[in-house]
């Protein structure tokens, strides 16, 4: 419904030197606007519904992986128009090329968890 | 306003609810990227809601589809080598920079990560930097 799931409206956000499709500019404002009311409630509890505590990032610092894993994962998703979530929801239209990123997509996270586990 | 827009703001809204959702009731942040990971490289006991919420994903997607067909059938407008060198860069950028645009762009802005933020300006310029050099400057990318 976003429109996520088109590539093309995807590489359109990003296309800011050319004719730029602010869509997804709406999207992110929808999302942000009623997660950040989910996190205000969130707040208020002590714990989840269902489970015993909440368990959310606890890492703080910019750091040269954060900006380095944003910078490849920003061309990745700049050159194809798929970010993680869009891509799977895309296996369902059965176009040949989206099972090609995904596949390749797990390959990448597979490849950085060996180099991860070297340093 | 452009009934796109509308539609966007729609589906903006039902994004950051299932993302609530998921952190009310079983306190995790609902970024795909690291949901995909508990599962490829599972940890005892956590692996259920993951598996769930990507179901729930693909399933929900397929209703849709039974309605709006062309909304999943859209084709990159790159060549498969091309998506799968893409492919590489968001799985292996997205572990290393610790999310993506829903674990980052949505969930950590809204609770005002700084380390969320910085990462969501960073690949959305990067972002723009690459279609910028495909499109207006090779003109490989219509």
């Amino acid at each position: 419904m976003s429109g996520m799931t088109q590539p093309t409206k995807v590489i359109g956000f990003l296309d800011f030197f050319g004719k730029w499709d602010p869509t997804l500019a709406f999207v992110i404002a929808g999302a942000v606007g009623v997660h950040a009311f989910g996190y205000w409630f969130m707040k208020k509890r002590s714990k989840p519904f269902f489970t015993q505590f909440f368990q959310l990032p606890t890492v703080q610092s910019i750091d040269a992986k954060l900006v380095i894993g944003s910078v490849l994962f920003g061309v990745g998703w700049g050159l194809s128009g798929y970010c993680p979530g869009p891509a799977f929801a895309s296996l369902v239209g059965f176009n040949g090329g989206v099972y090609v990123f995904v596949g390749f997509m797990l390959l990448g996270m597979f490849i950085e968890s060996k180099l991860g586990r070297k340093k | 306003m452009n009934p796109e827009w509308t539609y966007a703001v729609l589906g903006g809204v039902l994004i950051g609810l299932a993302a609530s959702i998921l952190l009310i009731a079983i306190g995790r942040i609902c970024g795909i990227s690291g949901i995909v990971w508990g599962i490829i490289k599972p940890t005892a006991g956590d692996t259920a809601w993951r598996w769930s919420f990507l179901i729930g994903l693909i399933v929900g997607a397929l209703f849709f589809s039974f309605k709006f067909s062309k909304a999943f059938s859209v084709e990159s407008p790159v060549s498969i080598v091309w998506l799968a060198v893409a492919g590489l860069l968001v799985g292996f950028g997205t572990r290393l920079g610790g999310g993506c645009t829903s674990g980052h762009g949505v969930c950590g802005i809204s609770r005002l990560s700084s380390r969320s933020i910085a990462a969501t300006g960073i690949f959305i310029s990067s972002g723009a930097l690459t279609v910028y050099v495909l499109r207006h400057i090779l003109g490989v990318m219509s």
